[in-house]
């Protein structure tokens, strides 16, 4: 299952992003596809509600982060509309103990993978670099440095390879980021040692203000296999193909055959971060184009033409979005900054007489307004 | 006690902390079959396997990458940089991520990754091949950086910086590979002094010199030379480099009055500075002399035919000495 090219630049975005593998139409038909049917043949409704719910869900969070951000609660948000399908149709695929790389705007990953509602916003709001511990639900801190997160996903699987299990590690990065010299470096040491790991490149077309053709002249997917890695460009759009794509490559890892690379083609409906303002790069056209593509009312599409989305099913998925978004945001506005000495801890795993002597003045200096603090 | 080559000794250093860790992995580029361009991994790929002696691909900044991965995974890597120049594009790697992580995380994952760098000039090399960057990682919190200067310094300290939960950047002098010395192989390390020791090199009264790494050797010699003219210098080998040990640096100033550091590395915002700022503040009623700085010039790393004239030797150690001793030198009516 590799995927080759001709060496003909693509014309246009337009033509570009048809050339995918799907499962289901904009419209919602499910229509066949000779290499990911198989790997959805056990997709139930019970499966498709499931992940309708998880992109609502994860759209919600979204929302919120962009509202709690407008309303000065966080610092920045990355938002993530649009891209619901790419990071729920590849994460529900994973295993509990499979190890995932998430970049920073993977807000979908993180929630998949069990994190709480603080998770979410309180590394935005500048409270912590990382709210949870990467060991408790496999999932490693989100990374910002753009791509630097594939090779630690490589490196991880290479420990999984010494350590003879079938656990797969996954490295998310986007389009941008397959430029950068750590995700080509990534696919080397993963080919040449057949690493345990698959890579998921969103492509949502932009990187900040850069759109994918400077990226690339060819659609990314097709890199891979000049790095011996087979790949796939799947309808980023399409959860159904994402998970479908993300069992086949997770499979392929599994059994030893080494790396395989997704290109997931979407599209980021927001901004790069709420910093960012996308009417000064991109047309309007463009943007409600895709909005034509939501992943989320694709399945919805799916569901009530076979009557599996009934009032009781949208009531349900509604409510627990309220009840997430109205933790995601009492997390925020609950936040309890760490006292100021806590600034100094865990830069080293042990003594450090530099830190501890910094440490040791600086609390003496914050133990000069002790006496203030307390009206004295 | 075994007369060993610096070389030797971190070799066996590696051997012996690979056979008591399973989870410690040696890696980077040639140092399997070849056993590295120094061979410092020289028989490991025999003894260990490939599993474990991880020849590479040509890539620093893959190489620091994929060790940061391993540690994720609970492995130790001890990475080889071939050369210190080569360490640039590993830059990212190791600032961004190898040092960070254990902060970012609240402490919950460790990077015990030792990054072996055969280091600084005096070696007629090519272009690239005799850097000092030691400022750069310094500069860098959550590294620690060791510089060592001596067979038994070189075993023990790498030893010690494979079992720290910290990531130790751990810099090996070139020219001092094939120097020979007294290696205790089998000193134990919950009883060698901590890592980040400093060692009075020589005693003396007069001056004390701070140097680290490559430069131990030329301090000392200069040393030996001052007692001829009447100087006593007491010689620091910092040994640690991040954290330094002022306890031992400022007990040597508050005797002596008077501070030399010599490096290899340029100048401008060097650790020289940073030693004679930390020295000024804790010991500046002592100081009878305003410190002095012996260090490469501000250029980039000259052709290996001009690298004396780079290089602090010797005389432009005893010339700052005179400085400090407030007698003729070089700078006598020209700075005034």
């Amino acid at each position: 299952m590799t995927m080759t090219h001709t060496l003909t630049p693509p014309a246009d975005l337009a033509t570009d992003i048809e050339d995918v593998a799907r499962l289901l139409t904009p419209d919602g038909e499910r229509v066949a596809d000779p290499e990911l049917d198989r790997w959805v043949a056990d997709v139930d409704a019970a499966t498709l509600r499931g992940l309708y719910r998880d992109m609502v869900l994860l759209r919600r969070i979204d929302t919120e982060g962009v509202a709690l951000q407008r309303q000065g609660q966080l610092g920045l948000w990355p938002p993530c509309q649009g891209q619901e399908a790419t990071q729920i149709g590849t994460v529900r695929a994973m295993r509990a103990d499979d190890f995932a790389f998430p970049s920073y705007r993977e807000t979908g990953v993180v929630y998949a993978r069990g994190g709480k509602p603080a998770d979410f916003v309180l590394a935005w709001r500048g409270e912590e670099h990382s709210t949870y511990n990467p060991y408790d639900i496999n999932t490693a801190t989100q990374q910002i440095i753009i791509g630097a997160q594939a090779l630690h996903a490589v490196g991880y699987a290479m420990g999984v390879q010494r350590d003879g299990t079938d656990q797969v590690s996954v490295a998310y990065f986007g389009d941008g980021a397959s430029s950068q010299g750590d995700v080509n470096e990534a696919m080397v040491f993963a080919s040449s040692f057949r690493a345990p790991v698959v890579f998921v490149c969103t492509n949502n077309q932009w990187a900040i203000s850069e759109p994918v053709t400077v990226q690339a002249k060819f659609p990314i997917a097709g890199r891979a296999p000049g790095f011996g890695i087979p790949s796939m460009r799947v309808d980023g759009n399409d959860v159904l193909a994402c998970f479908a794509a993300m069992r086949w490559a997770l499979d392929n890892a599994r059994r030893g055959n080494g790396p395989a690379f997704i290109e997931a083609v979407t599209y980021r409906m927001g901004p790069h971060t709420t910093s960012d303002d996308p009417t000064r790069y991109r047309d309007k056209e463009e943007v409600e184009k895709w909005r034509r593509r939501d992943p989320i009312a694709r399945v919805e599409a799916l569901l009530r033409s076979r009557g599996e989305f009934d009032g009781a099913f949208v009531a349900s998925v509604e409510a627990d979005a309220d009840a997430l978004a109205a933790s995601v945001r009492e997390a925020a506005m609950t936040a309890r900054t760490r006292d100021p000495l806590t600034v100094l801890d865990n830069v080293y795993a042990e003594p450090h007489s530099g830190l501890a002597e910094q440490r040791e003045r600086f609390g003496a200096y914050l133990d000069g307004f002790a006496p203030a603090a307390e009206g004295v | 006690m075994t007369q060993l080559t610096m070389a030797k000794a971190i070799n066996e250093g590696l051997r012996r902390a690979m056979a008591d860790d399973d989870k410690v992995l040696v890696m980077g580029e040639d140092i399997g079959k070849l056993g590295g361009v120094f061979r410092i991994t020289d028989g490991l790929l025999d003894q260990f396997g490939a599993q474990r002696v991880i020849d590479t691909p040509l890539a620093e900044a893959g190489i620091m990458g994929t060790a940061v991965g391993l540690a994720f995974r609970g492995y130790r890597p001890v990475v080889e940089i071939q050369f210190d120049g080569f360490v640039y594009p590993a830059f990212d790697q190791i600032v961004c991520q190898v040092a960070k992580l254990h902060y970012r995380t609240r402490g919950n994952v460790k990077m015990p990754i030792t990054i072996r760098i055969p280091w600084a000039g005096g070696v007629g090399a090519a272009e690239h091949h005799s850097e000092s960057p030691e400022a750069y990682f310094v500069h860098t919190s959550g590294l620690r950086v060791i510089a060592v200067s001596n067979p038994q310094d070189a075993y023990v300290m790498l030893r010690q910086a494979i079992a720290s939960d910290d990531p130790v950047v751990y810099f090996e002098p070139k020219r001092l590979y094939h120097a020979k010395g007294e290696v205790d192989l089998d000193v134990q390390l919950a009883d060698a002094p901590p890592m980040g020791l400093a060692r009075v090199a020589r005693e003396g009264s007069d001056v004390t010199l701070l140097t680290y790494g490559s430069q131990v050797l030329t301090a000392l010699d200069a040393a030996t030379a001052a007692e001829d003219d009447g100087v006593s210098i007491e010689v620091i080998d910092l040994r640690s480099i991040s954290p330094v040990d002022y306890r031992t640096v400022t007990a040597s100033v508050r005797k002596t009055g008077r501070v030399v550091v010599t490096h290899e590395a340029a100048r401008e915002a060097g650790v020289g500075a940073e030693l004679i700022a930390s020295v000024t503040e804790r010991c500046f009623n002592y100081l009878e002399a305003a410190p002095q700085r012996v260090t490469g010039h501000d250029i980039p790393y000259p052709p290996a035919k001009l690298e004396k004239h780079h290089l602090p030797d010797l005389d432009r150690i005893l010339d700052a000495v005179d400085r400090v001793m407030d007698r003729p030198n070089s700078l006598s009516g020209v700075l005034d």
